[in-house]
């Protein structure tokens, strides 16, 4: 049975300070569900003097927040994560409406990371501290944690809700406040988790602010009070982002996308068995959320011995994907994010066929009959070879290339013949050739005999142009935080210098 | 016959001169990656430091184009056709300008032909 749409508000305000304040120039923007292409709601389109009120109120905050103990921090993630928790379910539809993934997707991955995310760093938060060294027996070395300030949070619209946990979890875990901006074609599910947590979240702690990166991005990028810039996207915005930083002398972290190598070698056809089936399923994860992943594992390397009859199990499987209504629990895969987002993966299946590239399956748009104004694309395999476009750009799509290889040698060139390094995937029944290929893989991240796992306690983050700094585990706090070295003397007696 | 690897639809030449009034000189760089990859971003001269080593793919408008150097090795086959989209309602999470005014620039590209690669070669000698 589907879920039906629910009524959402007719729009929604920037939520600054605890309250929910509307944009100073009065005017808001039309937030569509790609799902059906209707009205969700109407968002509000701020202005520099809206990004202002954010950064003050989060200014403020900070002076009581810093304070905080970590019982009291860790207390209040627990809390959040309890509220998410027990609005899960209307969370994951209203995630599935603003984004268009399927909602078998938002129920059992995208909303149960979020909770799990806040909890996580509710626990590791009590479990860790700073380090003292005994530097002789008079002096006494602290490395002490301290929270950076207030800090922005520029995040992306395939993971609306589950991006915004990974930004604000180990921020406010570490004691910061928080000016988050949502991407402008999914800031809904944002909204409506600020709604859910608002009564635990004491005021100015977490702050939205909504609209266009244009000019908003920008001054908050180089507001003199913010002290940090997280931000997800793509890798022109991020060099940008990273020159801005330059102007405060202030971090940035930047997660800036890839094209996943996803490595399957001639083994794992040794047995037709559960581990065979779940190499297929390891392929076919290139339509995980409608392909819209930075990890997307997007360039499928198998070995030519076991081409030909690896594929017509794969093309099996994906003959077997669903998706005619992302909010009927059954449907495999949802709708893409944008119009423009559809038109720029039908570009590029049509330069995949303009280049050479076969095409195995799907090649088109998906006529939905339920929904014929949403944004729907086939699940979609090219084979070709490592050097075409469609193999070295990131088409952000559920648009799977696939090449064959000799030997490991050539696997690994191929797998590392590309500008990004963000995840990759290696499917072998031989432990030797799995731990070459995990080390020679140039990634943040490689999943081996499996894929697209997202445990909070994994780092995660790129190589080469896919960015800069780590998101998820603990590590992440020290993105968050400064160290402050305090350097005690209990020598009664001067240096004799002076 | 000149080849050009960058051309601009009548549309996007307006929307850049809409967005000079009221921004001044601007410059393009073609993006990659997560999102909003593969759209072409356009920012304010003054605000964007282009990589020293970035290739120029040409002008569009008065405005130099470029893209980055490892980039351009799997650009360099085809043709980019600077294209715009009226955006009232959905647009990314990138900061490229024209996004404000509820448009957002597009890279549309056609695959050269063996001649006009020649011809290239020639060309850039």
């Amino acid at each position: 049975m589907a879920y039906s749409r629910p009524t959402y508000k007719p729009r929604y305000e920037n939520f600054i300070g605890g309250e929910w304040v509307p944009p100073l120039s009065g005017e808001y923007f039309d937030n569509l569900s790609p799902v059906d292409g209707e009205l969700l709601t109407k968002i509000p389109r701020s202005s520099t003097a809206d990004v202002d009120a954010a950064v003050a109120a989060g200014v403020k905050a900070f002076e009581t927040y810093k304070h905080t103990s970590v019982i009291e921090r860790s207390t209040l993630l627990n809390k959040i994560a309890d509220k998410i928790e027990a609005n899960l379910e209307a969370l994951a539809i209203a995630e599935t409406l603003d984004n268009g993934k399927a909602v078998r997707e938002t129920l059992a991955a995208d909303v149960p990371l979020v909770v799990d995310h806040f909890r996580y760093f509710a626990s590791v938060i009590r479990g860790e501290a700073g380090t003292v060294a005994d530097l002789d027996e008079n002096t006494i070395s602290q490395e002490i944690h301290e929270p950076l300030g207030v800090v922005a949070q520029i995040i992306p619209w395939n993971f609306p809700l589950l991006m915004a946990a990974w930004k604000i979890a180990p921020a406010i875990a570490a004691g910061n406040c928080v000016v988050l901006k949502p991407a402008s074609a999914t800031p809904m599910s944002i909204l409506l988790l600020m709604e859910t947590i608002q009564d635990v979240l004491p005021k100015g702690v977490v702050n939205i602010i909504n609209g266009a990166g244009g000019k908003i991005g920008k001054h908050l990028s180089t507001h003199p009070d913010i002290k940090k810039v997280g931000f997800t996207g793509e890798t022109t915005t991020g060099q940008l982002i990273m020159q801005y930083a330059t102007e405060n002398i202030i971090p940035s972290t930047l997660e800036l996308g890839g094209k996943s190598p996803n490595v399957f070698f001639e083994s794992i056809m040794d047995k037709d068995d559960e581990f065979f089936d779940k190499a297929i399923e390891g392929l076919v994860l290139f339509a995980f959320n409608s392909g819209e992943v930075c990890t997307c594992p997007s360039r499928a390397l198998i070995q030519e011995s076991i081409y030909e009859p690896f594929m017509k199990r794969v093309l099996e499987r994906v003959k077997a994907i669903t998706q005619e209504n992302p909010l009927d629990p059954t449907t495999k895969m949802g709708a893409q994010a944008s119009v423009n987002q559809k038109e720029k993966i039908l570009e590029y299946i049509r330069i995949g066929k303009e280049e050479g590239a076969e095409c195995l399956i799907g090649g088109a748009e998906y006529k939905n009959k339920t929904f014929p104004k949403g944004n729907y694309i086939q699940p979609t395999i090219f084979k070709g070879h490592n050097k075409m476009r469609i193999f070295q750009e990131e088409i952000f799509g559920p648009v799977l290339c696939v090449t064959t290889f000799k030997d490991e040698a050539e696997a690994l060139a191929i797998a590392n013949d590309t500008i990004y390094g963000l995840g990759s995937g290696v499917w072998s029944r031989d432990a030797h050739q799995l731990h070459s290929m995990s080390r020679g893989i140039e990634a943040g991240r490689v999943w081996v005999n499996c894929y697209h796992l997202y445990p909070s306690h994994a780092s995660f983050g790129g190589y080469k142009k896919s960015g800069i700094g780590r998101e998820t585990h603990m590590m992440m706090l020290n993105a968050y935080r400064h160290t402050k070295n305090i350097l005690t003397s209990y020598n009664k007696n001067k240096l004799g210098f002076f | 016959m000149r080849i050009h690897r960058l051309t601009a639809t009548s549309e996007a030449l307006k929307v850049i001169e809409m967005l000079k009034k009221e921004y001044g000189e601007l410059v393009f760089n073609q993006s990659g990656g997560c999102c909003d990859g593969t759209a072409p971003m356009c920012y304010e001269k003054k605000d964007f430091h282009v990589p020293s080593r970035n290739v120029k793919m040409g002008e569009v408008g008065g405005c130099e184009f470029f893209i980055d150097k490892d980039q351009f090795e799997y650009f360099r086959y085809s043709q980019v056709i600077l294209d715009v989209k009226e955006e009232k309602a959905a647009f990314g999470n990138s900061f490229s300008l024209e996004i404000d005014e509820g448009y957002q620039f597009i890279t549309r590209s056609r695959i050269f032909s063996d001649e006009e690669n020649r011809l290239l070669k020639e060309q850039e000698k």
